[in-house]
């Protein structure tokens, strides 16, 4: 049985501009120990699954459409207000984005780090402080025992990032869901970030989801990769294989345009045109507009997923029928 | 933070000084004098009387005998009270009208920051509205409706409290709410606005991330932030409370600071005049700053710079 297992997902917000089908149908799992990556384009909804099963949307504008999501045999969707926060912070962990605003500015790091302690165990207050202290230094903050007394501003991104990550995993989580954990940083600090959650991983056995809008990032850490596009999941599978033999010309589209597989000196590729617009309902393929394989029957119809045999989802029917067959990586 | 405390201080003292050659010149310029009022007095005995006040000097003389005099702490005589000096006056009503400040504080900062609170957690539902129209209702009905409204509900129907005088500790009540529920309408829509402001940022997204119950969110981690608006209105605000209220301090008949003001203009009672408005900008001045101390403890950010 899977560690969560996220079945059928449909998260809208209802605002004065239309219904904003934000995640519209999506199931995934994630199994113990794995790292599971989702990609997608800046409001393809990454954020928002995650923040539906930790019940982060703010109602209203969001509303839970439908769906389960199943952890350790609790729906998160439907339990009761008190076992969701049992869940998380405890079992379930998140770090975010933006290291620089996710810290309260009010409040001491130690305050902070020992909150999830003070929360979800029966613990006095210098043993948390001991405890936070020790996860300080494992995710390698200098001078923790100091360091802890100081105020957020009082620390670099990067090192904000690291506080984020081990008040995330002082309750020591099954689960840990980091929302583009390393997009605010800048590139060397990017790379020792992922290395710490890849290794902290590998020690405690958890389990990961990380998001990213960059496919290099997710590749390099996941086992397997959940390709979002407009609010659906449009390709899934192992890494290797979502990278190596692509089957959705999304995904495709994603590839040539991680930045450091292009060659130097080339001019950046961005994929052509812009997302749908999320409060119009689309007929057909979602990516059609932009996609270089469509004709004219992926303008209507409807779109699912379909795994063939390894396990390797696509929902691009062009593919399904074997009618294209895509390379990896434009320029290989 | 010394240093800071200093440079308002230092800052302060031009502030004070024109404010006081404003007002004398104001004072000074203004048509009538202090013993024009009653029955017509022979000229000799009026320039005898003015000579005995000073009042015969050239006004740039005059400022400076009376900046000079008010250095060290002597105020000048009052004219309408002619056995006290505007040191006494002020000495006597200041208490006064600072005891009812306080309790009126107290009114506003427990309604409205109450208030607040309980909208900003639900806001635009059923809960959000009714404190806040409440409120507006509040801001809208003037201090000499809300007065005699209270006298008539709770000392002439309910008979719970005296109508006026300042001789019980239950004369305290009635006056305090009058001056306080209009504040405090002010302080509930600043809460409010305040925590909402908060409440959506990022960081008390990770609390709710961590597991915090509401309880925790909102006085653990948004109280601080969001309460700055209110210290901020209530620097200003406190200045108006403790120099007191004409209004309210005549309809209660209480013998505050407040309607020395008035009275002090209407009889151009000059030294009384400028007395009231160099209390009122000392206190000001003094509760501007420790509104901003307040914000900048606040605020760690603030602290370290
Ligand atoms: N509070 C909200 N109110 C209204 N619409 C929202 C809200 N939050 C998200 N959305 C909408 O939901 C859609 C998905 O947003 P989401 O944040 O999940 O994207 P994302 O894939 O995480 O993108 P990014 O890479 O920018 O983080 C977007 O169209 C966005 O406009
Ligand atoms: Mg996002």
């Amino acid at each position: 049985m899977p560690l969560l297992d996220v079945r059928n997902l449909r998260t809208y917000f209802h605002t004065r501009g239309g219904i904003t089908r934000a995640v519209d149908g999506v199931s995934f799992h994630v199994d113990k120990g794995e790292t599971l990556g989702i990609v997608g384009e800046s409001g393809s909804g990454k954020s928002v699954t995650c923040y539906s099963m930790m019940g982060l949307i703010p109602q209203p504008p969001g509303r839970i459409e439908g769906g389960e999501a199943i952890f350790g045999g609790t729906d998160l969707l439907s339990c009761s207000d008190e076992e969701l926060r049992s869940i998380r912070g405890r079992r379930v962990a998140m770090i975010f984005q933006d290291p620089m605003t996710s810290l309260n500015p009010f409040m001491r790091v130690e305050d902070q780090l020992i909150e999830p302690l003070m929360i979800h165990q029966d613990i006095s207050k210098a043993d948390a402080i001991k405890r936070a202290i020790e996860s300080l230094e494992e995710v390698g903050v200098p001078e923790a025992e100091k360091r802890i007394r100081s105020y957020p501003h009082e620390f670099s991104g990067g090192m904000r990032q690291r506080v984020m990550i081990a008040m995330a995993l002082i309750t020591k989580p099954e689960l840990l869901i980091a929302d583009e954990p390393t997009t605010a940083l800048d590139v060397t600090v990017q790379a020792q970030i992922l290395e710490l959650i890849a290794n902290l991983q590998k020690e405690r056995g958890m389990a990961v989801v990380l998001i990213s809008h960059d496919l290099g990032v997710v590749a390099g850490a996941a086992d397997r990769i959940m390709v979002m596009y407009s609010g659906k999941v449009v390709e899934t599978g192992e890494t290797e294989s979502v990278f190596y033999n692509p089957r959705h010309p999304y995904n495709r589209a994603l590839q040539k345009s991680i930045p450091s597989l292009q060659q130097k000196g080339e001019e950046l590729y961005t994929i052509p045109g812009m997302p749908p617009d999320p409060t119009q309902i689309v007929e057909g393929c979602a990516f059609a507009p932009r996609c270089e394989f469509a004709d004219e029957a992926c303008k209507s119809g409807l779109y699912e997923l379909k795994a063939s045999a390894s396990e390797h989802a696509t929902s691009c029917k062009r593919t399904q029928n074997k009618e294209i067959i895509l390379t990896p990586n434009a320029n290989g | 933070m010394i240093r800071f405390i200093l440079i308002r201080l230092l800052q302060a003292i031009p502030v004070l000084l024109i404010i006081s050659v404003v007002t004398f010149a104001m004072v000074r310029t203004a048509p009538g004098g202090p013993f024009d009022q009653e029955v017509k007095m022979q000229d000799e005995v009026k320039a005898a009387i003015e000579a005995h006040y000073g009042l015969d000097k050239s006004a740039i003389e005059q400022y400076f005998v009376w900046l000079g005099n008010a250095l060290q702490g002597d105020l000048g005589p009052s004219f309408k009270y002619p056995n006290r000096s505007v040191h006494e006056l002020i000495g006597d009503a200041f208490p006064v009208s600072l005891e009812l400040g306080i309790w009126a504080m107290l009114v506003a900062l427990t309604l409205g920051v109450g208030a607040g609170l309980i909208a900003s957690t639900r806001p635009n539902t059923s809960r959000d509205y009714l404190p806040m129209s409440i409120a507006m209702f509040g801001i809208c009905i003037p201090r000499f409706v809300m007065g005699p409204l209270l006298i008539l509900v709770f000392s002439i129907y309910l008979q719970w409290y005296n109508s006026s005088g300042w001789f019980f500790a239950s004369d305290r009540v009635l006056p305090a709410l009058t001056m306080g529920i209009y504040y405090a309408a002010y302080v509930a829509r600043l809460t409010r606005g305040g925590m909402l402001e908060v409440l959506g940022q990022d960081y008390i997204r990770t609390a709710r991330a961590k597991g915090a119950d509401e309880k925790r969110i909102i006085f653990k981690h948004a109280f601080k932030g969001g309460m700055r608006p209110v210290v901020s209105f209530f620097g200003p605000a406190m200045a108006n409370l403790l120099a007191g209220s004409f209004i309210v301090e005549s309809i209660f008949q209480i013998p505050g600071l407040g309607r020395y003001f008035i009275m002090a203009a209407f009889n151009r009672d000059y030294f009384l005049i400028q007395g009231t408005v160099m209390t009122y900008a000392v206190l000001i001045i003094v509760l501007n700053l420790l509104a901003d101390i307040l914000l900048v403890w606040l605020s760690p950010r603030l602290r370290f710079d």
